[in-house]
């Protein structure tokens, strides 16, 4: 028999409590049971950053972390990152402006990196340092220039 | 028709619009195949290989099948009678002029949906789990117990080929798969009497395409309507629809198969896999959804990688550096299976001599078959193989005449008056192979400019008097792009007045629906908002091939500029029946069509499109079907090549053999540029490609075939640390080959970043005259290359 355990969270400002199996991981929780598909699977194995979501305001991946160990975190996913009425957050928009993206598979787990970055270093970084901030996520399409020049201009969007 | 129109420039082709794609893919509501959840659906796991060639003997399932939330559990066994094998891919056959030309042995070697009596390489999928959901499916799939009896294993392209090496699959008498011979002169003469006969052994290896989304297939079967309805990773969703249609036996178009947001592609989801067949046929049999995706583990194992070339030369050049004949023999280990024909091995004997004039040319292409994971084309599909040891040839003739190695490249270039220039080969789409226009001394002249060579060349030398070794590395490459058969376009304008076109060529990043948006609202003069692209989806069209190959906006483009086109005057015939005018007398602005001399007297796409629908109130002209839609077949006459040149600046750091790449420049011509914001984030992220493949990545088997480098820990890809940004320069010679004289540029990117990085590396120590010519430089391998030199 699979253990099972109730958690209680709150997602994206929303208080969700669930019995789930012990042994999910966050990111197919989030997926799978709330349906929160924009944080995507990459590796599985806490490489490529693209499942990198925030708890308790802290950059994540929610591949390495069961759901269980997130009891009674708040959670921010990709989803959260707009307003309601589809109006892009600076982070999203600077991505947007600068073809920062291409296939798009793993800009969630960059924007969530960013937004955690900008939070912790709230001055204008260098480009090295925007380097180093991002190398925990990896890209196959774009060759990371342009998520560079976005990362720079939603500095700038933030005022 | 004459043309037709108000001001019929060019407004948004050529713009950097922004990608219609961006909100969803940033918002968290891209739909990749991952994100589809149906109800009822239920989902499958899959056993692989652990060996790398073994018999096997029984695999036993009970304990399995027993296990809680377990639906079934299938093998190779449950499939006879139901699903066929594998034929080889028919898009990859030889056309018959090319086949008559090279006259190649190439052995059917089909690979099997599931292994059944034995497995040839490690990853081989053997059975599959279907169960309530992954975690249950996992659970069964480590119960399955599987006895093999070990086999030979052979995983080194040169032990294959030796008469007693273990035959991996007996039926086709030895290892070798595939053979053919290419000849141009008279190369064994002139080796026999040249002034200087270079020879070299220059390797690529293997690498994956590993794009971030990994493979996954969700499958929904209605009984009603005898619909199968198949989500699927892939770049090529109607071949996807045809091998099902034909191993399932299905009516194909009771399949209906879409590729969602596909996370990126890069070649390994340009194949057919057991995967593709198999899931739908399950969904099938148990009349629920059925979902597998791909972990990354199984994604290094079975995903299909690519390159893995071992070219054998013969250089025979002048005292000037004139290259006067190539003499190739090159292996191409292709792991367990081919189903590809020669379509990376014929791409690298096409291109091998890019844009040099080399008169006599006599290569041998020997595809071998190992216990590795089968190989299919990747980003570059063979150019990047021939490119490496062009140019490695290029700068191993500098070294030996002493000469600047861009003074070699100059003596041997194609120049400007040869153009159209006749390679004397046949494309491998059955053409002759002939580059149509460019200038390629001015391509090289501004790639000089871009890196100030004579500057870079003091400031190296000062550099190495204080101990720093920088280097200058130069590569380039033409591409055959925009390969057909064919690619369609359907623009229909609907009642509410938006402009659709549907495409069958799938993207998987490369923008096609600004793009091709751009290309139809020009012809329209509107906005790129007023169209909507649809593409990845075999509902939308009859016919599709998909995107590889750097040919999407060449031939899905120029689909779409000619079906806008005529829907645009089909268009104006409806319009000159409501209006009672002529149709020359009418232009089209902004949405609108009307009068020339009474533009207040107009009427928008939308009434148009309402007089088109069929019925007594039906204003298209007689002789003319009803409907707002027109179609369009785009049929390329042969492949167009774009071109460019390479150079990476690097530092060298010569106790620890780390590469630094600081620069990296492009200067390359595809024609007319679309959206040039799309086409510098192509080569940009194809440079990066390249960058991995050129100091990063290697898939590494054992003597047991074992794969080494299965995670990101050990296969090593290129972060935000490693790519520099591209520094670009462009030229614009527009195709003859299609009607808006586009080339393509997909691949551009990752084809010479391996060359233009191991020449810089030489260049960087030249005076220890290393000979790179194998990949990846890692800093293990260049120290090896340091203390070797050092101890001569």
């Amino acid at each position: 028999m699979t253990q099972t355990t109730i958690v209680k969270m709150k997602v994206n400002g929303h208080e969700i409590e669930k019995e789930i199996e012990s042994r999910w991981l966050l990111s197919d929780f989030l997926r799978d049971n709330l349906g929160l598909t924009g944080t995507h699977v990459g590796c599985e194995h806490g490489v490529c950053g693209a499942c990198t979501i925030l708890i308790n305001g802290d950059s994540v991946r929610s591949c390495l972390m069961l759901a269980v160990q997130a009891d009674g975190c708040e959670v921010e996913t990709v989803e959260a990152l707009a307003k309601e009425d589809g109006t892009f957050h600076p982070i999203q928009q600077a991505f947007a402006n600068n073809h920062a993206l291409q296939c798009g598979f793993c800009t969630p787990g960059f924007l969530m990196s960013v937004k955690n970055f900008m939070e912790i270093h709230p001055t204008l970084p260098s480009d090295d340092e925007i380097r180093e901030a991002i190398s925990g996520n990896l890209c196959r399409c774009t060759g990371y220039s342009n998520i560079i020049k976005a990362v720079k201009e939603a500095y700038q969007l933030n005022g | 028709m004459a043309e037709k129109g108000g001001p019929n420039m060019a407004q948004y082709v050529g713009q950097n619009v922004k990608r219609k794609e961006d909100h969803r893919l940033l918002t968290g509501n891209g739909r990749f195949v991952g994100d589809i959840n149906l109800q009822n659906m239920v989902e499958a796991a899959i056993l692989r290989s652990t060996y790398a060639h073994a018999k096997i003997n029984s695999i036993d399932v009970s304990a399995a099948k027993a296990c809680k939330g377990v639906i079934d559990v299938v093998t190779a066994a449950d499939l006879e009678g139901k699903v066929k094998p594998f034929t080889e891919f028919v898009e990859f056959t030889l056309p018959p002029i090319l086949e008559e030309h090279i006259k190649p042995l190439i052995k059917k070697n089909p690979e099997p949906m599931l292994a059944k009596d034995k497995v040839t390489f490690v990853g081989q999928a053997i059975a599959i789990v279907v169960a309530e959901d992954r975690y249950a499916a996992e659970d069964a799939l480590s119960l399955i117990k599987v006895s093999y009896e070990p086999l030979p294993v052979v995983t080194d392209p040169y032990e294959t080929i030796k008469e007693n090496a273990t035959i991996i699959h007996e039926e086709l008498g030895n290892n070798t798969q595939a053979l053919f011979h290419v000849k141009i002169g008279d190369m064994d003469t002139l080796l026999s009497k040249a002034e200087h006969v270079l020879k070299a052994r220059i390797k690529t290896p293997r690498v994956s395409g590993n794009p971030l989304e990994t493979r996954g297939v969700v499958a929904e079967y209605e009984v009603r309507n005898e619909q199968l309805q198949v989500w699927s990773s892939t770049q090529v969703p109607y071949m996807v629809r045809s091998y099902l249609s034909k191993l399932v036996g299905l009516v194909e178009n009771n399949i209906r198969v879409v590729a969602p947001d596909v996370g990126g592609g890069f070649g390994p989801k340009c194949a057919v896999y057991p995967e593709e067949i198999v899931i739908p046929y399950l969904a099938m049999k148990y009349k629920r959804p059925v979902k597998w995706i791909e972990d990354r583990l199984e994604h290094m194992q079975s995903t299909r990688h690519s390159r893995d070339q071992v070219h054998d030369v013969e250089v025979a050049f002048d005292n000037t550096g004139t290259i006067l004949g190539i003499k190739d023999h090159f292996l191409l280990d292709n792991g367990a299976h081919n189903s590809f024909a020669l379509c990376c091995a014929y791409n690298s004997a096409a291109h091998l001599r890019g844009m040099y004039k080399i008169p006599n040319y006599d290569l041998t292409g020997q595809i071998v078959l190992t216990n590795k994971t089968p190989n299919v084309p990747y980003r570059g599909a063979g150019r990047p193989e021939a490119v490496f040891v062009m140019d490695r040839i290029i700068y191993m003739i500098a070294d030996r005449l002493n000469l600047d190695p861009v003074d070699v490249s100059i003596k041997n270039l194609v120049l400007p008056e040869d153009m159209p220039y006749d390679t004397e080969l046949f494309y491998r789409d059955g053409a002759k192979m002939v580059l149509e226009n460019g200038d390629y001394s001015v391509s090289l002249k501004k790639t000089l400019d871009i890196i100030g060579y004579e500057e870079f060349r003091k400031l190296q030398k000062e550099g190495r008097e204080s101990g720093k070794y920088y280097g200058v590395g130069i590569s380039s490459y033409i591409e055959g792009t925009g390969i057909g058969p064919h690619e369609g376009a359907v623009v229909r304008v609907d009642s509410t007045g938006q402009i659709l076109a549907y495409v069958g060529s799938s993207p998987h990043g490369q923008s096609h629906e600004t793009t091709l948006a751009q290309i139809c609202a020009d012809e329209f003069a509107v906005s790129p908002d007023q169209v909507t692209v649809r593409a990845g989806d075999t509902s939308l069209l009859p016919y599709g091939v998909g995107t590889f190959a750097s040919r999407g906006a060449v031939t899905a483009g120029s689909a779409v500029h000619v079906a806008s086109k005529l829907l645009k005057e089909k268009f104006f015939a409806i319009a000159a029946v409501m209006l009672e005018v002529a149709v020359d007398d009418l232009e089209m602005y902004g949405g609108k069509v009307y009068p020339k001399t009474m533009p207040s007297n107009f009427l928008t796409l939308q009434e148009i499109a309402l007089a088109a629908k069929p019925g007594p109130h039906c204003k298209v002209p007689e002789g003319m079907e009803p409907g707002a839609s027109a179609t369009h077949y785009f049929v390329p006459p042969t492949v167009t090549f774009s071109s460019g040149f390479h150079a990476a600046v690097v530092e060298v750091d010569k106790e620890t053999g780390f590469v630094d790449v600081q620069r990296y420049i492009v200067v390359h011509d595809c024609g007319r540029v679309l959206n040039p914001m799309v086409v510098d984030g192509q080569i940009q992220g194809g440079v990066a490609q390249g960058i991995g493949g050129a100091l990063y990545e290697e898939i590494i088997y054992d003597e047991n075939g074992q794969l080494i480098t299965g995670t990101y820990m050990d296969y090593l890809l290129p972060t935000s640390m490693e790519v520099p940004v591209v520094e670009m320069g462009h030229q614009e010679f527009l195709s003859t080959r299609n009607p808006m004289g586009i080339k393509g540029v997909g691949e551009g990117g990752a084809i010479s970043p391996p060359a233009a990085i191991a020449n810089a590396i030489c260049d960087a120590l030249k005076p220890l005259k290393l000979e790179i010519n194998s990949l990846p430089v890692s800093p293990g391998k260049l120290r090896r290359l340091i203390e070797e030199a050092e101890a001569k």
